[in-house]
């Protein structure tokens, strides 16, 4: 396990396995959209506008499941300070963020039809603009600080600070009078919809998931590769100073 | 019961965007550093 916690080994690691991740993220991803346009039925009262729903709920699910990927990063870089948790953090944060905007769009636009509104300050959404915000901020937290390793500690700890928005998106529909509907996949006593939707759910919510890993694992891949790109150039031009400064003293 | 095409093909398609965008940024961003890479490796051995 830690072998390939090494940079090295994950470069080697990540290029056989991404072509790999890519091939079955297509494949899953076709079959999702098969049977959410081909098979799955409209909804009794949302008619055809349940097609969204396939499209919504894993973005959910992945907006969230990515802050919990970066909360272990962030672990990883304040407890062993190891350089490829720190690449995995910053890498994740743009994935979240495209996951959760996917999530609050296609929200949006089954809320209108639904519930005659764009958008209402309901606590299911709130939280999860809140999650997006979070997002926003730790890209730019990464952009600002220019040494990684500051970057790392710093986006770490607010990683771990903004991880207590994670309950309250998943437990606000059951905390909150909330216009959003409650949990009906993950819940006790079962899921509470119909084997005819919740299959094509599940896979679409597979093909989200191998999308999010195959695009993680491509965004560490470059992060790595930055930071020896930079490791070099640093190294070059230390090289190149003392010659600098004895031609300039000639 | 009312027809939500518009609204479906503007959901997928916004995340078909995003997702498309966002792959792309990340394929663009791998070619580049290998090449600024494979430069500088260049530069070096001509040292």
């Amino acid at each position: 396990m830690f072998k390939y916690a090494n940079p090295t080994h994950f470069l080697r690691l990540a290029g056989q396995l991404i072509p790999w991740l890519a091939g079955l993220t297509a494949l899953t991803l076709l079959i999702g959209l098969y049977l959410t346009f081909f098979v799955a039925p409209d909804d009794y009262q949302q008619g055809d506008s349940v097609k969204i729903m396939y499209l919504h709920v894993p973005s959910a699910w992945l907006g969230m499941m990515c802050y919990m990927v970066m909360t272990s990063a962030a672990l990883g870089t304040l407890v062993w300070r190891h350089p490829l948790a720190d690449a995995a953090q910053k890498a994740a944060a743009p994935l979240g963020a495209v996951f959760t905007l996917i999530c609050l769009v296609t929200g949006s636009l089954w809320g209108k039809p639904m519930w005659g509104a764009w958008w209402v300050w309901d606590a299911r959404l709130t939280s999860e603009l809140v999650l997006f915000l979070i997002y926003l901020g730790l890209i730019g937290l990464w952009q600002t600080i220019e040494e990684p390793t500051q970057a790392a500690r710093a986006a770490a700890i607010l990683t771990l600070v903004g991880v207590v928005n994670i309950p309250i998106i998943k437990f606000s529909v059951d905390w909150w009078n909330t216009l959003h509907q409650s949990a009906s996949v993950f819940r006790l006593g079962g899921p509470a919809i119909a084997s005819s939707m919740l299959w094509p759910l599940l896979i679409m919510a597979v093909a989200f998931t191998l999308l999010f890993f195959t695009l993680h694992l491509m965004a560490v891949r470059n992060e790595i590769l930055r930071r020896r790109l930079r490791r070099l150039t640093i190294l070059a031009a230390s090289a190149e100073e003392p010659l600098d400064a004895l031609e300039a003293a000639q | 019961m009312k027809d939500y095409t518009s609204y479906i093909i503007a959901a997928y398609g916004v995340a078909a965007v995003v997702i498309g965008f966002t792959t792309a940024k990340i394929c663009l961003d791998y070619r580049d550093l290998k090449k600024q890479l494979a430069r500088f490796e260049t530069r070096e051995d001509k040292k």
